[in-house]
Order: C-alpha cells, then sequence, then structure tokens
C-alpha cells in the first residue's frame, strides 16, 4: 500500500516546507492550491516551451501561462478553450506524446504533468492560431444537424471518392503516429468484499467505514490525487481543511492492509454479477514507463459489493458565442483557483443559476482576483461581498478573438451591459455521474428539488450509490451516505459494523432555479462543443421529426464521441422537452454504455499483441526442422513445416515435387502430431463410437483401424479420422488437425449430454503423443531398424489398416498405425512427445541408406490430391457423404448424429455433386482450385453451373497440374471434357472428368 | 458473468463455451414415425425467450462438464446450474 499512496501523488502545499507563494510565478498563478512549488517542470504546447509544477494537469499549467486557446472544434474549427477541470472535457484535447508513444485526443484535462511533457493541439492547420479550416464556420448554414445525409445524397457514387476522403479530413480529432508502441500494457483480477467507485468524501469515508470493520475493499478513483470535490473546494472536514482531512484519510487506508488504494483507475463499466472493469494508468504520468512496468493495466475487480461514489458533473448554460476560450464551467474556475493555483485570467465574471456559481466568485475574490459581475439568473439571488451582482440577469452574447475578452449581460430592467472579463465562470446546476448505474438496466429518475436526474430503476446488481451521485451534493450529507453505505453494504456480507462518529462538514443545500438555455439572440449557442451542436440544430432536428431522444443524439452528434456529452446532453433534452411540450422525465435520458471514459486500444491488447496475438503451437519436431532450413506455415495456432528447401532448389516447387517423388520412390517422414487424438475407453466405447461416427465400428477387431466420417446433426459432413482399437474397450481417435478442439468438444456434450449412461471416458491426448507418418515403399524397412525386434511389422503380422502397441529404440513405449495419406506403404508412428525430438533424429538417421526425406504440409497437400483424399476443402461445410463419394459409408441400421437428416430428399437429388478429379486437356494448364465448372458448350453462368473444384496442385508424378472437385453426377461423366472457368481472372481451360483416385487407384501400393 | 458450477463452485464465464437452448439434449427417437420432423424441429426450432432460459455451457477451460444453466436473458442473472448429465438423466436419456 506504501507505493500506492506514493503513485496517488498527493502533495499538499504545507508538505514541501513551502508558504506555497507563488502568485505571477507564471503569468496567471496564484498562491496556495495543492500543486508541489519546490521544483518547476518543463513543458511544450505546440513546440512552445512552458513552465508548471508537479501536482498540475496540462490544462492548468497552461492556464497558468495564460494560454486559454487549447484546439480546434470538430466540425467548424471554432478557436476552443478548456470547459472544465476533469475528464468531462469536450474541447481541451491534444495529440500527447510522439512517435510510437503518441496519443490523440487525450483531455489536457487529466494530463499529469511531468518534466519534458510534449503536447500538441489537434484538428488546425496551419496553427491553432491561424485555422486554414476555421472556413467551414462560415459555411456554418449549410452544414447543421444532419448536414451528412441532406448534401451529400447525390451522385452517390461521389460519397466512396470524393465527400467521404474531403470530410474525413476536414473533420476529425487527433492523428496517430503509425508507429508501434513501444510500450507493455496488462490485465490483472481483483477481488473484494466492497469495491468503492470514487475517493471524493463520499468514498473514502465508505472506504474507511469497511475497512476499520475488516473487510476487503478497494477504492478506486480517476483522479492522481484522492479527494475529489474536497480538493477543489474550500470546505473544512472537523476541524482540518479539507485537503488535510484527505491526506489522513489515505493515511489510514494505506496502513490497513485489508484496503487496496488504487488512484489514477478509472472504473470503465459495471458488468453482469458484480464484475467491473478499471483502467488504471501506471505510467502516463512520466515520461517512459520504468523498466519492467506497463504503461497500463486493464482490471476485472469481482466485488461482492460496490459502491458508486463518482460525484457530479457541473453542467453549463448555452448563450450566444458561448464556446469562446475563456468561458468555462464556475466548478472548474473554482478547483483551478483552490487546487491549482490558478485563474484562467485575472478578470473574471461569473455567470450562475443556482448558489453554488457564487462559491466561485468568493473563492476567487478570497484569492485576489478582480471578479467583474456576478450574473445570476434568478430574481431573488442572494447577495454578493466584492463583487457586482445582476440579479435576474443573462449572458446574451460574448466577444473577443480566440478569447473572451467581454460579456454582454441583458439585464433585469430590459437594459445591456457588457462586462470585461477573460473569463466568464458559468454554472447550470450540477448533475449525478449516474453513467455506471445505467451499465445494466438503470433509468435515472428526475429529481425536481435538484433539477437534475438521480440514479433509479435497476441497477447493476450488488451496486448501491452514494453522495453526489445520488444526489446528495453537501459535504455533511456525503460523508453520512458514504459510512451508512459502507454499513450496509457490509450487513449484506454478514460484517457487521457501525457509521461511527462523522466529522463536522458544511451541510448546504441545494438552491437551484433550472435554467438551460438564453433565448434571446439570433447567433448560435453552444450545447455540445465536441461535436458542435447547437440549441438551434436540436430544433432543427425536432422540426424534422427526429423526437426521441436517442434518435436527436443520432441526427445531430449531440453527446457523441470521446466526452460522450457528460456536460452537454442535460441541456439537449431539457431544449426538446421544451420543444415538445413535455416534461424532461417524460423526454428521458439516452442510454449510458462502457466506457465511462475513452479506453486505449493498447490496454484492451493487454500482452496479445503481435506474435503474442495467441499462443504458438509448434511441433515436437519444431527444433529439428529449424535446423533442416524447414520454410514454416501457421495451421490454427500450430506452426508446420511447409517445406524443406535443400542447396540450390530456388523455387518452392522444386522443394515440394523432389519431396513428393523422392516420397513415392523411396521413403517420406511428416510430423502429423497437429491432428487431434482423443482417447476413448470404457465398456460401451464402441457403441460410442457408433453414434458419433456416420460408419460402423462396432465390429472394428482389436488391432485394427477404421476410416471414420463424422457428420453433424443436420447430415452435413463435418470431420474426418481414424480410430483405432487398441482393446476391447479402449480406442485412440484421430481428428483434423482444425477441428481437434471442437470434436473433442461435440463428443463430450453426446457423451454428457445424449448418452449419459455409457460406460466411457474421453481424454485429448494431442499434446501427449509426438506422432510421425512414415511413407513411400521403402517406409517398412525403414520403420524395421527402429522398432524393436521383438515387434513384427511384416505385411502380413502387421497389415494395413493395423495398429499395436509396441517399444522402439531399446524399449521405449510406442504405438504404431498402418495407415496411409499418400497412398503410399505407409505408417504412423507415435511416441511420448518429450521423445518427439529423438525419435524424428533417429528415424531420419534409420532412412538415411534410403535417401529418406522429411516433407511438410505443401507435399503431404499434393500427395492427398494425388490419391483423391478429401481435406478441409472438401469438408467445407456444404457437403454430404454423398457428395464425397461414401454416401454408402452411412449406416442405415443404427443410430448416429446426423444419419436421420442425411436422408432428406434435398440431399439426395439424382444429380447430386460427387467428387471427381480433373485432368487438364492441354498438360500445360494449370487447374485452380475455386474454378467453377461448366459444359463444354454453353453459356457461363450461375444457372449452369455444374460443380467447382475444391483442390488442386501441380503432380509431379502425372507432370502436370490436377485438381478434385464436386460436378453434378460427376460419377457417371468420366471421360468428359468440360470447362473449368475462371471469371474473376478471366480464365478458362477445357478439363477431363476422372477419377479422383489419380495414383495408385486400386490401393496395391498401401497393401504391400 | 460468473457461473456457479456445481462441483467447482463460481467461476468466470470466459472458461466456458456456450453452445445454446437445452433442448438441444432432447434428442429425438432415430427410430419414431415422423423422426425427419422430429429431427428437423430438433435442430432448427428454438425459442427466444426475453426471460428464464435454460442453456447449455461448456467448461472447456476447466473440468469439461457441460451444464445446463438457467439464465434469465434479461437480466443475466443465473437461477440455477447443473450438471447436463443429470439433466439428461431426469429427461430420459439413460440407456
Amino acid at each position: 500500500m506504501t507505493d500506492a499512496v506514493m503513485n496517488a501523488g498527493r502533495v499538499a502545499f504545507q508538505a514541501d516546507g513551502s508558504t506555497g507563494a507563488r502568485k505571477g510565478v507564471q503569468v496567471n498563478r496564484l498562491d496556495g492550491g495543492l500543486i508541489k512549488g519546490s521544483k518547476a517542470l518543463t513543458f511544450t504546447f505546440d513546440g512552445k516551451s512552458y513552465k508548471g509544477f508537479e501536482g498540475d494537469t496540462l490544462a492548468s499549467a497552461l492556464l497558468a501561462n495564460g494560454v486559454r486557446l487549447m484546439g480546434r472544434s470538430f466540425k467548424y474549427h471554432r478557436p476552443r478553450g478548456v470547459l472544465t477541470s476533469g475528464s468531462e472535457e469536450p474541447n481541451a484535447l491534444v495529440e500527447l506524446r510522439s512517435g510510437g508513444r503518441q496519443e490523440p485526443n487525450t483531455r489536457a484535462t487529466v494530463a499529469e504533468l511531468y518534466d519534458g511533457l510534449e503536447a500538441n493541439s489537434q484538428n488546425r492547420w496551419p496553427s491553432l492560431q491561424h485555422d486554414f479550416m476555421a472556413i467551414n464556420d462560415r459555411f456554418s448554414n449549410f452544414l447543421t444537424a444532419g448536414f451528412y445525409y441532406k448534401t451529400f445524397m447525390w451522385p452517390a457514387a461521389f460519397w466512396e471518392k470524393l465527400y467521404e476522403p474531403i470530410i474525413r479530413k476536414a473533420a476529425g480529432l487527433g492523428s496517430i503516429s503509425f508507429e508501434a508502441d513501444p510500450d507493455a500494457y496488462d490485465k490483472g483480477f481483483l477481488h473484494c468484499d466492497l469495491l468503492v467507485i470514487g475517493a471524493g468524501p463520499t468514498g473514502l469515508m465508505a472506504a474507511l467505514t469497511a475497512g476499520r470493520a475488516g473487510a476487503q475493499v478497494i477504492i478506486a478513483d480517476e483522479d492522481f490525487l484522492l479527494g475529489g470535490r474536497l480538493n477543489a473546494e474550500t470546505f473544512g472536514v472537523g476541524d482540518l481543511t479539507g485537503a488535510a482531512w484527505v491526506e489522513q484519510a489515505q493515511a489510514e487506508l494505506a496502513a490497513m492492509p485489508n484496503v487496496r488504494v488504487m488512484p489514477r483507475t478509472t472504473i470503465i463499466g459495471a458488468f453482469d454479477h458484480g464484475i467491473y472493469g478499471a483502467v488504471e494508468r501506471v505510467s502516463d504520468h512520466v515520461l517512459a514507463p520504468e523498466a519492467g512496468k506497463p504503461r497500463q493495466i486493464l482490471w476485472r475487480i469481482y466485488s461482492k459489493r460496490a459502491m458508486l461514489a463518482a460525484g457530479a458533473t457541473e453542467r453549463p448554460i448555452a448563450f450566444e458565442n458561448n464556446d469562446r476560450p475563456g468561458v468555462m464551467l464556475a466548478g472548474a474556475v473554482r478547483a483551478y483557483a483552490n487546487r491549482w493555483a490558478v485563474t484562467p485570467d485575472q478578470t473574471v465574471a461569473v455567470f450562475t443559476n443556482n448558489d453554488d456559481g457564487h462559491r466561485t466568485a468568493a473563492d476567487l475574490i478570497a484569492k485576489g482576483v478582480k471578479v467583474t459581475a456576478v450574473i445570476d439568473t434568478r430574481p431573488d439571488a442572494p447577495k454578493v461581498e466584492g463583487a457586482e451582482l445582476f440579479a435576474g440577469a443573462q449572458v446574451i452574447d460574448t466577444k473577443g478573438r480566440l478569447g473572451l475578452e467581454w460579456a454582454r449581460v441583458r439585464l433585469a430592467n430590459g437594459t445591456t451591459r457588457d462586462v470585461p472579463c477573460g473569463a466568464l465562470a458559468v454554472s447550470g446546476g450540477w448533475n449525478p455521474n449516474v453513467h455506471l448505474t445505467c451499465h445494466q438496466r438503470g433509468r435515472p429518475a428526475w429529481r425536481e428539488d435538484i433539477a437534475a436526474f438521480v440514479p433509479a430503476g435497476e441497477l447493476p446488481q450488488n451496486m448501491s450509490v452514494a453522495g453526489a451521485a445520488n444526489g446528495d451534493f453537501s459535504t455533511a450529507a456525503a460523508l453520512r451516505a458514504g459510512a451508512e453505505g459502507a454499513v450496509a453494504a457490509l450487513s449484506e456480507l454478514g460484517i457487521e459494523t457501525k457509521a461511527g462518529d462523522l466529522p463536522e462538514a458544511e451541510d448546504a443545500p441545494v438552491n437551484v432555479t433550472p435554467f438551460w438555455y438564453v433565448k434571446e439572440g439570433k447567433g448560435r449557442a453552444w450545447l455540445d462543443q465536441q461535436n458542435d451542436v447547437t440549441v438551434k440544430d436540436v430544433k432543427l432536428a425536432h422540426q424534422e421529426n427526429f423526437r426521441s431522444v436517442e434518435h436527436l443524439k443520432r441526427y445531430t452528434t449531440l453527446g457523441m464521441a470521446t466526452d460522450q456529452g457528460k456536460t452537454s446532453n442535460m441541456g439537449g433534452l431539457a431544449i426538446m422537452a421544451e420543444l415538445a411540450g413535455k416534461q424532461i422525465p417524460e423526454v428521458g435520458t439516452t442510454m449510458f454504455r462502457p466506457p465511462y471514459t475513452p479506453v486505449s486500444f493498447g490496454v484492451m491488447a493487454g500482452r496479445s499483441v503481435g506474435e503474442e496475438f495467441r499462443p504458438t503451437r509448434k511441433t515436437p519436431s519444431h527444433k529439428w526442422a529449424e535446423e533442416q532450413g524447414a520454410v514454416f506455415v501457421e495451421v490454427g495456432q500450430w506452426l508446420r513445416a511447409q517445406w524443406f528447401p535443400k542447396a540450390g532448389e530456388t523455387h518452392w516447387r522444386q522443394s515440394v515435387d523432389r519431396e513428393v517423388l523422392q516420397t513415392r520412390n523411396s521413403v517420406g517422414i511428416c510430423d502429423v502430431t497437429t491432428l487431434g487424438k482423443i482417447d476413448v475407453q470404457g465398456k460401451d466405447a464402441a457403441e460410442f463410437l457408433n453414434k458419433i461416427y456416420a460408419n460402423a465400428f462396432a465390429k472394428l477387431p482389436v488391432g485394427k483401424v477404421r476410416y471414420g466420417l463424422m457428420l453433424r446433426e443436420d447430415g452435413i459432413a463435418y470431420d474426418d479420422g481414424t480410430a483405432a482399437r487398441f482393446a476391447e474397450d479402449h480406442f485412440v481417435v484421430t481428428t483434423t488437425t482444425a477441428n481437434a478442439v471442437l470434436v473433442y468438444r461435440n463428443m463430450e456434450f453426446a457423451r454428457q449430454c445424449l448418452f449419459p449412461d455409457m460406460d466411457v471416458q474421453l481424454i485429448s491426448t494431442t499434446e501427449a503423443w509426438a506422432q510421425f507418418a512414415v511413407a513411400g515403399p521403402n517406409a517398412r524397412k525403414l520403420l524395421q531398424k527402429v522398432v524393436d525386434p521383438e515387434f513384427d511389422i511384416s505385411n502380413e503380422a502387421f497389415p494395413f489398416m493395423g495398429c499395436g502397441e509396441i517399444t522402439v529404440a531399446g524399449g521405449c513405449r510406442a504405438r504404431l498405425f498402418r495407415i496411409s495419406f499418400s497412398g503410399e506403404l505407409a505408417y504412423e508412428i507415435a511416441v511420448p512427445t518429450r521423445y518427439g525430438d529423438a525419435m524424428i533424429r533417429k528415424l531420419m538417421e534409420a532412412g538415411e541408406e534410403f535417401g529418406a526425406v522429411p516433407y511438410g504440409t505443401e507435399a503431404l497437400g499434393v500427395m492427398r490430391i494425388e490419391k483423391g483424399h478429401a481435406a478441409g476443402n472438401e469438408l467445407n461445410g456444404t457437403t454430404s457423404a454423398l457428395n464425397l463419394g461414401m454416401g454408402k459409408m452411412v449406416s442405415k441400421k443404427k443410430d448416429c448424429i446426423g444419419n436421420t437428416l442425411s436422408e432428406r430428399e434435398g440431399m439426395n437429388q439424382e444429380d447430386a455433386l460427387k467428387l471427381v478429379g480433373f485432368k487438364p486437356v492441354n498438360a500445360a494448364d494449370p487447374v485452380q482450385a475455386g474454378a467453377h465448372l461448366m459444359n463444354a458448350d454453353g453459356e457461363v453462368s450461375a444457372a449452369t453451373d455444374q460443380g467447382y473444384i475444391t483442390s488442386a496442385a501441380y503432380s509431379p508424378v502425372l507432370g502436370c497440374s490436377i485438381g478434385i472437385g464436386f460436378l453434378k453426377s460427376g460419377d457417371s461423366r468420366k471421360g468428359e471434357v468440360i470447362r473449368a472457368v475462371n471469371p474473376l481472372e478471366g480464365k478458362e481451360i477445357q478439363v477431363e472428368v476422372v477419377s479422383a483416385h489419380f495414383v495408385d487407384p486400386e490401393g496395391e501400393r498401401l497393401r504391400g | 458473468m460468473i457461473i456457479n458450477h456445481p462441483i467447482l463452485g463460481p467461476r468466470d464465464s470466459q472458461e466456458f463455451t456456450y453452445l445454446g437452448d437445452a433442448a438441444l439434449i432432447d434428442r429425438p427417437d432415430w427410430q419414431a414415425e415422423n423422426a425427419a420432423d422430429q429431427f428437423h424441429d430438433y435442430l432448427y426450432l428454438r425459442d427466444n425467450p426475453a426471460g428464464e432460459h435454460r442453456e447449455l455451457w461448456f467448461h472447456e477451460q476447466g473440468d469439461r462438464s457441460w451444464l445446463v444453466v438457467t439464465r434469465n436473458t434479461v437480466t443475466h442473472e443465473i437461477l440455477n446450474v447443473e450438471l447436463a448429465r443429470d439433466v439428461a438423466r431426469a429427461r430420459g436419456r439413460s440407456k
């Protein structure tokens, strides 16, 4: 926990020994605050160097340096400054860092300042001060809500080539560097009794109460400083300042081993069953992550109970030209002054509809900032000390180039007054942060007394809400709600505790009169500054009948993008309600969905990037194959040798042809470990396989292997392989590489769900055995050198389709199968995986006198096509046993998965597709997989389609290209010449229909 | 989601693979008079309830049990978890 405290970066002004006297160090720097004054940090913005302090954000440091202009708006490229002091910021988006670490659209309000920080403004050219695209602003009448839909309708072809590229270039936010991110991101899992979301007075009090009771507690806050609004206000807690109380609470929490304090951690979503997603920014506040540390961690937090203590967000009031840099939220202005010792300008005015705005005026005045006026919409506004009050007044316009210079005020008596101010602090009231309560099914309810939505409906399982997030805005209410909420949550878990004595704190009532926008003025009053949505846009949407709030959002883009309308949604729907003549609760809110704030792709990916994107599985002979210079190919997660180039070979075909010919002429060896292997044992093993395979297995003798075809329940061919019977109650089943996991899953389904009382057990042994195919006329001679002499593997003793348990190399346990995929005399020999490497070396050594070659997946593929064996291309999810020429294999005498529906009429048409072979009439023509088959004459069309070629290869045995595929009534069309067409490439060749068994059609070789 | 495995206790749903309606346990008799129709219904027709749903989950990253999970599809509340094998037996699938 000590680390957590250190990381929290809590540095009160008392702690650094200075007086906090810093006024004027930067142009708008004040005294006091919670920044560390001992050492100035250097940073750059748009290439210009500035100074700030530890504890600053980029936004506070820029304001301190008199920089109000921080960005350009999305659509109109209007100059914009910072609006808020938190994660809800719509305007001050920057590109942080550069190169591979460049991060676009980062809110300057949450970017923690560090020495050497580099930030650039975005969405402007050539510079923030002179933005060429600001011309968009002149055409604003043309770019209103729905302009995409209205303007770019015609001609349709222009959209992709002309409109979209232009819009994409003109509009948009930050850019990325296209360089690889050098940093690591991690994922982690945490468990707790109580998760406290937010570390303001509510959250801290809850964590203290639960921690003292001995519960496992996690308290997370997106800020690097715990305390929430206590850092931004001048309120005391008990006899301490707010900040000092926070420090004390944090120290107590840090000393509890059962409490985990997580600053810089945003809870991004509330998921099912008490699971929360959290992003911890471990290294975003330093120049580069420390060695071995990730930049960010994505946590999955399993909580028994959770308390949302996320506070509230202030909302603005819309009026003409309210987007000028310098117009800010009143609570933010107060936070900059109290926490960061910064004023946005030396003269500030306040525009408010509630008492909270008056606090800003009072705090600024106390800090020596000139407050030129407090403009309060309420005629009965409370008195103000030290500034002029305009009660019942409204701001109707502002002026100033690239920043606010003065505000025009309509006074209660109807006259206007121009109030000079470099900053205007606006407060329209506060919205509880209900977002996480809506991530499941919660729908907020309207509370008239505070003029805001509060959590309601079905909250995420075991979540409670307390403090400002629940509409309890005073510090005293927050402390009380935190303590009582923790007691209630723990009580549900069987931990009884008491709230204890709470410190005294301010308990001011909420005093707000709803006021959403100033009606006066013809210009634009901005609601959503991030998306450039105005009051007029909302009116237009309403006029055009987009009246549901969800439609309003999509038509106007109100509430979209990085801030998700945290400061703008409320205004939009209040205006919508007014236009529709409805009450606000009748209009309702749009859905809040995770994430709460933007999340980087990096942390979502975690370590699953590049080669680590998924596991890489290597075959037991991988190391040996590497030594041979093999070329590898990805087959699912596996890396398999594709071919083994020899010196002098310049083209892969040379290697593959050699491997094929040498195997067919002498002997070749291939690692076939990747095929799925499933051990099936039990009294009912044979009966079980009868259910799984379309063909019969009950009568397979011990010591024999049989080819097996599996169907899906709909009758389509699913997978094929072999089943070897080692004992009455023991089979070893193989599957294709691709389906190894799925076949096992389906077999378990059949075992547990369909035939629950069969005496049969399954286990996947794919990784347990290294298996090699040894194929070719010299295969037996080679194996006889490896297999221990007491095992007779002569043709008589160990015929085709035999299997047995043997030993090799003087006692090593092994399994031998006499099966052939290549069509040659062939065996597959399996040894425990740890002997796989030794086995390949042994086999190659024994094969030296025969010129044995290793062969890869390409030669494997060529040989199976030459032999007409079906593989993935043929078992492609649309073909039946009938199509594959195995219709007779499907037993009608027994029940098996798929046999009933395989008898459907549609799957048994007379002209059904049949697997056959194709040879080019002109031997030089290449046969292409994917080519469609057409009759010798007639048009080429889907209607005349006769089938398609599934697999093709150059056959070094036949000296020409060959293919196999599906042809209508193919089995009765041998000798016919038809066309194989590839309209995509404009190719067409003549092919002769032949048997798919190009090599050794009688199967003499494999029985020899 | 968290699935309370009847043998292993609460496990994260990431450890499981989802299949679908637990009605897949009720595989028809291949010798029934209208077997083809029954298999058609079995394979292709599913209810899609907003509310309680009995469904099959496979603990692939765990003990490889097939489970019947009764879940509210609206709230994701999990009301019951049983071994599919027990369910299959109870539904008369013992041979």
